[in-house]
């Protein structure tokens, strides 16, 4: 009698701890989802101002084509890629990054253009939504780090492999160093 | 990081119950003392608490807005400033956007209130506008931004009352033993033939009633400043960019300009302190903000961007102690430190603090329902509200322009 209700006890306390367990898992995934669809909102905003700010550009630098070139097909490519995982996508976009940070380092040698205010609201937009793709990504990774050490410490691990969790995919922009420094060719 | 957010309000929470057990102590010893009943001290001490509670929640943050003069804005008003505060609420993972406040005031502040993440604000001075670049702007907009996600707002409201009972109550108390206290003191002692438990109460009363007032302020302003820390952490931790928060301010620090519309209430919801008097560092007991020549020298110190980076700025800075919760310790791995944005060039600083100035100001013109009519000369004309007259006569060139 004592030794069922022992049992009892102790079922009851397992399931709570499993309840428990698993609502955190679903709350850490849905954080992982929205981190995921703040990136693509940003995304998306990019590949709108792209069009502008090559429209707004182009009367300005005649020289400048190939440039010109390189951003709007960088920007079709990671267009194209918007539905491949997180890995992937990073990586189309991330040559998107670069090429803009190109283009924006050209434009400092075109006093006439950074006076066009429609081209400084542009440039405002842009940089802005560069800024809010690389915060939503820390967040993004932030709560895919965070998700994942869920999935595969114990003992949330058992509750994460018996329900079917599977851990994140980090979005890495791989070639950091292109971002930060972009080259230019003084011609 | 998620997890700091909640071992700080496990922290901040023990402070607060400290304070709470400090006005039931209080009404504990009044309660003896004036009816001869500790019980109904304690609960007229819990019924004054909720009383203030009830007018503090009234006084919302419309309240707090409109005392500090504050207008809401668009994103067309200010696209930059709408934009990094944006950036902020997504770097910070916040549900919703903030309002937005501008206040028209030439000091350099800052504020952030709010009950809930839900339902925000951010509040700046036009001249903090002025004054920052992006980098700046950016991380003093992290550090508010982080008020809100730490619940800092609700928790120095709630602290903020506490204290208030406390002093209220010691202060009527001690009026009320000094006129009729005394008399009546010595009936019942009388009454009861307990004498020497009466003057043991008395004294034990008039201790607690100067002490409190004073541990309790105590308290609430060890709560701020520790506060303070832990948003410029986050902060750092939002923006990646210590350094921006830093010279932001250091630039703060340096204005002489004193803010019109802050009272001792709101102070903790800046920033940084408003009543700080010119160059003195105010690092006594009894500040709501730490110096800030301490915080600028730990975000300067700071190695990378997390929370790990802080912690050993801030022993490094202050030679011991620890700010950062050890549960958030564990969890944050490496954090990188980004580069400065491209238009923090000196060079352009003096060019681009007149565009700022001038976009600002147009901005508080706008707001005070000015409207601006160019000339054909290029002069651009504001004309008040007020002005009813349909055509106005440009003072530099003489033409008339229809308004």
């Amino acid at each position: 009698m004592i030794a069922g209700i022992v049992i009892a006890v102790v079922v009851v306390i397992l399931v709570i701890i499993f309840i428990a367990i698993y609502n955190s898992l679903v709350r850490g995934r849905n954080q992982v989802k929205n981190a995921w669809a703040q990136i693509d909102v940003q995304l998306k905003r990019r590949y709108d101002l792209i069009p502008n700010l090559v429209e707004t550009v182009r009367g300005y630098m005649k020289h400048e084509r190939e440039t010109l070139e390189a951003v709007t097909r960088a920007r079709n490519a990671a267009q194209q890629m918007s539905s491949a995982g997180a890995g992937e996508r990073a990586r189309a976009e991330g040559e998107l990054s670069g090429a803009l940070a190109r283009l924006l380092l050209v434009v400092e040698r075109y006093p006439d253009l950074k006076a066009n205010q429609n081209f400084l609201a542009l440039q405002e937009e842009l940089t802005s939504t560069e800024n809010k793709i690389s915060f939503s990504r820390q967040y993004y990774n932030d709560s895919v780090l965070k998700y994942n050490n869920q999935t595969q410490m114990f003992p949330s691990n058992i509750v994460a492999n018996i329900s079917g969790f599977k851990a994140g995919e980090f979005f890495e922009v791989k070639d950091a160093g292109e971002r930060l420094a972009p080259k230019v060719n003084f011609t | 990081m998620w997890e700091q957010i909640r071992s700080n309000r496990m922290r901040s929470a023990v402070l607060v119950a400290g304070m709470g057990v400090l006005l039931l102590l209080l009404g504990y010893v009044l309660g003896m003392f004036f009816f001869d009943n500790s019980i109904a001290g304690m609960v007229v001490a819990l019924v004054i608490w909720a009383i203030m509670n009830l007018v503090a929640y009234a006084q919302g943050d419309s309240i707090l807005l409109g005392v500090a003069g504050a207008h809401k804005i668009t994103r067309d008003d200010h696209p930059r400033l709408y934009n990094i505060v944006e950036e902020m609420k997504i770097a910070s993972g916040l549900e919703r956007m903030p309002d937005v406040y501008i206040i028209d005031d030439p000091a350099l502040n800052a504020f952030a209130t709010g009950r809930s993440a839900e339902k925000a604000s951010v509040a700046v001075t036009s001249g903090l506008l002025q004054r920052l670049n992006r980098d700046e702007l950016q991380g003093v907009i992290a550090h508010e931004i982080s008020h809100i996600k730490n619940r800092d707002v609700l928790l120095m409201s709630l602290a903020g009352v506490i204290l208030g009972t406390v002093v209220i109550i010691s202060w009527y108390a001690s009026r009320m033993m000094f006129f009729s206290g005394m008399a009546r003191g010595g009936k019942r002692s009388s009454d009861s033939g307990g004498g020497g438990g009466q003057v043991i109460i008395l004294a034990i009363g008039l201790v607690l009633m100067i002490l409190a007032p004073i541990a309790a302020h105590l308290l609430y302003y060890a709560i701020s400043r520790r506060r303070e820390y832990l948003a410029d952490a986050s902060g750092a931790l939002y923006t990646r960019y210590p350094e921006g928060l830093a010279s932001a301010l250091e630039k703060i620090a340096g204005s002489t300009v004193q803010l019109k519309a802050a009272n001792q209430a709101t102070a903790p919801m800046y920033t940084i302190n408003p009543f700080r008097s010119g160059g003195r560092a105010a690092a006594d007991l009894t500040s709501t903000h730490p110096p800030t020549s301490e915080r600028i020298r730990i975000l300067r110190a700071m190695a990378g961007g997390g929370m790990a980076d802080y912690e050993q700025a801030y022993r490094q800075v202050r030679g011991k102690g620890s700010i950062i919760p050890a549960s958030a310790l564990a969890e944050a791995g490496a954090v990188a430190m980004r580069a400065a944005s491209p238009e923090t060039k000196p060079v352009e600083e003096t060019s681009e603090r007149i565009e700022r100035y001038r976009e600002t100001s147009d901005l508080m013109w706008r707001k005070s329902n000015y409207r601006d009519v160019t000339c054909d000369c290029g002069t651009i004309l504001r004309v008040p509200p007020t002005y009813r007259q349909t055509q106005v006569r440009c003072p530099h060139c003489g033409r008339i322009n229809r308004v």
